[in-house]
């Protein structure tokens, strides 16, 4: 190697239509990029001209996993395709199995599933807010929404025995009962929670340079969205009530009264807009979930001993914390699934991003990328 | 009235003066730098409910001298391809010059090192010299993230350089003096404060003199979540602690001319003069944590057009009618 530095020109991963670029390589090690993500970003200046994201830095192969044990022994890797909302993954993947084997669940842990799932995605979309935020500059509301989102964690530790990598739904219901200690624990974090939301509004949503970062930046529209399957909040923020708890409602979602939080701008600030009503309609819907709580068993009377679903195939869908989490299940009539395709709400949010971050400052590439909520090994798998 | 004698003044030999004038200044600074960092730990686990260092020395109070005593004792790492003197000489012409600024201060009356009657210009004048140091790190570090950091620093500090002169140039016109010495003992013989004449010129000074020190909401040359560390990437070591030091001496200088210019110096009733400069310098210390851990960062176009659009216009304006109203006084 000779020591001569190297200039733009010389550059060997230069875009060859935009030849006067020059290329910074953001990721897959950079304080910023939510784990292993790599943005091969052509610049001129600080202005981005093209800006591939390159995946496969967390590539676990889940699905091939699948495909070689058994419906129960995938169960631990729901939980890890997506580690922030694990507990959705978790239930989802068990909802899925149950719709091929055509299982009833218990109504106490229908309930459970519910309050569970809501509490992960409370956890999910405030580390959000938190890293968003850190991601723009502000270092102080993360510590804020850690120190909220570490109460979930506790609740949650609690009735699973993990803090991120759940696996407490099985097939037909929940490992284990929620006791008298979770459900005043849950009553307390909701009456938290509550009195929390308005001190973000003052330190976050009020701040005047947190608006100016975030209004009109990274501006994603219906058609941009539909173009890319972009569903979650990135897509009710730009004002499509699609929420697939509301939309194709699974579970005991159809019970509760919650409404699907939409904005019309597109930007970040909508997306974060739109994060924020849906913790409280989280909030809602676990409040009502334990108000309802029945009495019962958490599991069928009779477990199957084992799953051997009938020949075919199915789709379910469940809405995780940053869209619609799809399993495609193929069952070829033995105890190994044929087939599982996941599809992650990250890929294909992420998927939009050279038409959306085409024309930006570096700045605003890292305020976009972190406004998408993206989790990377979901996205890799 | 006859120039104060100075702490120079005072010894036989001019040399020996220098070098015991610089080793004051140094020990000094360092002290205040040391606690200035566990200051900052501090407050900002304050404000983030933590406890912040708590583990070496009474209230963690010599965590900074054990985090210093590590980088002292670092190896210190030369990356391929650097622009090797460039690499090299930029730490200390970072350093040097926040030295040398820091030795223009009135502590109080008589208790200056240099008591220059450019004592302003110079104090600004090193503070720009500062900056060929950022350009070279970045520069010779030959790493992309290090070059978009030196490019936003030189931009935003020829920027902010003019607001921030020109709002101290309000108080040039009111006190007709340049010597940081006498501009204190004005406010100290009038009974009040410059701030109390000039609040606008006072604002824009703090808020360009954030901007001066690459502080938050204006981080934007070493905004982590984006460049990594900007400027000092590629910098380990003793080499990175020398940005360190730098950057925090600079907070504590900027708020010293803030004291001198604005909240009179070392005047005050009662407590010995030096109390009263150090208790107004921290004070706006903790003022600029207080910014620092409240705000996000700005960007970068939001961040130039701010200072042209806003804080220039309004120096200027503050500025003619400053002396307009000192012309007819």
């Amino acid at each position: 190697m000779s020591d001569e530095p190297r200039g733009a020109s010389s550059d060997p991963e230069a875009d060859p239509t935009h030849p006067e670029a020059y290329v910074l390589n953001m990721g897959p090690q950079h304080p910023s990029m939510h784990g292993v993500l790599r943005l091969k970003l052509h610049m001129i200046g600080e202005e981005i001209v093209v800006a591939e994201p390159v995946i496969g830095y967390a590539h676990r192969a889940h699905e091939k996993m699948a495909e070689n044990r058994n419906y129960l022994m995938f169960l631990p890797n729901s939980s890890r395709i997506d580690y922030l909302s694990g507990m959705i993954y978790n239930i989802g993947y068990c909802q899925a199995v149950e719709k091929l084997l055509e299982i009833e669940v218990p109504e106490r842990a229908q309930y459970i599933r519910v309050i569970a799932c809501e509490l992960n995605r409370i956890a999910s979309h405030l580390l959000w807010i938190g890293t968003y935020v850190l991601d723009i500059g502000g270092v102080t509301p993360f510590l804020y929404c850690w120190d909220d989102r570490e109460q979930i964690l506790d609740l949650l530790d609690a009735i699973t025995g993990s803090r991120l990598t759940y696996s407490y739904g099985r097939f037909g219901g929940v490992t284990m009962d929620v006791d008298d200690a979770f459900l005043t624990g849950t009553r307390t974090f909701l009456e938290r929670m509550k009195s929390r939301l308005p001190e973000y509004d003052t330190l976050v949503r009020k701040n005047v340079i947190f608006i100016e970062r975030s209004r009109g930046v990274g501006i994603m529209d219906r058609q941009t969205c539909r173009a890319y399957g972009v569903t979650g909040p990135c897509l009710r923020a730009a004002g499509v009530a699609y929420d697939v708890r509301k939309s194709e409602p699974y579970g005991i979602y159809d019970r509760f009264d919650f409404a699907v939080p939409t904005e019309s701008a597109g930007d970040c600030l909508a997306r974060y807009d739109v994060r924020i009503r849906e913790i409280e309609e989280s909030l809602k819907i676990v409040t009502q979930a334990v108000r309802d709580l029945p009495a019962g068993p958490i599991m069928p009377d009779k477990p199957k001993k084992k799953f051997k679903p009938a020949e075919g195939a199915s789709y379910f869908a469940v809405e995780a914390a940053r869209g619609a989490f799809g399993m495609y299940l193929v069952s070829d009539g033995s105890e190994v699934p044929f087939k599982l395709k996941l599809r992650t709400p990250s890929f294909s949010n992420l998927s939009s991003m050279p038409k959306v971050l085409a024309g930006t400052m570096v700045a605003d590439t890292i305020a976009i990328v972190g406004s998408l909520d993206i989790v990377l090994p979901e996205i890799d798998r | 009235m006859s120039p104060p004698e100075t702490l120079v003044d005072k010894l036989d030999s001019p040399w020996l003066g220098v070098v015991l004038g610089v080793a004051a200044v140094l020990g000094m600074l360092t002290v205040n730098v040391l606690f200035l960092v566990w200051l900052e730990r501090k407050v900002s686990a304050w404000i983030q409910r933590r406890m912040g260092p708590t583990e070496v020395g009474p209230f963690g109070l010599f965590q900074t001298l054990a985090d210093m005593l590590k980088l002292l004792s670092k190896q210190l790492i030369t990356p391929r391809h650097v622009d090797k003197p460039l690499y090299h000489l930029a730490p200390l012409v970072v350093f040097v010059p926040v030295v040398a600024a820091a030795s223009l201060f009135p502590f109080s009356a008589g208790l200056v090192l240099q008591d220059l009657d450019i004592g302003l210009v110079l104090v600004f004048a090193f503070g720009g010299l500062a900056f060929v140091g950022i350009f070279m790190a970045g520069w010779g570090s030959n790493n992309k993230y290090a070059l978009l950091g030196a490019m936003r620093s030189v931009a935003q500090n020829i920027s902010y350089e003019i607001p921030l002169i020109l709002a101290s140039l309000s108080v040039v016109l009111m006190s007709g003096t340049m010597n940081l010495a006498k501009i204190t003992a004005l406010q100290s013989e009038r009974g009040y404060w410059f701030i109390v004449l000039q609040p606008v010129a006072a604002v824009i000074y703090f808020i360009a003199a954030l901007a001066e020190t690459n502080r938050a909401p204006f981080d934007i040359p070493e905004a982590e979540s984006e460049l990594v560390a900007g400027f000092h990437t590629e910098y380990s070591g003793m080499r990175f602690a020398l940005f360190f030091f730098a950057e925090y001496s600079n907070v504590f200088i900027v708020s010293m001319v803030a004291t001198v210019l604005f909240l009179g110096g070392w005047s005050g009733p009662l407590l010995p003069g030096p109390v009263w400069f150090f208790l107004k310098v921290y004070a706006l210390v903790g003022l600029t944590m207080w910014v620092r851990w409240t705000f996000p960062r700005l960007r970068f176009d939001q961040l130039m057009s701010f200072c042209w659009v806003v804080l220039t216009p309004l120096a200027i304006l503050n500025l003619l009618i400053t002396a307009f109203v000192a012309r007819l006084v």
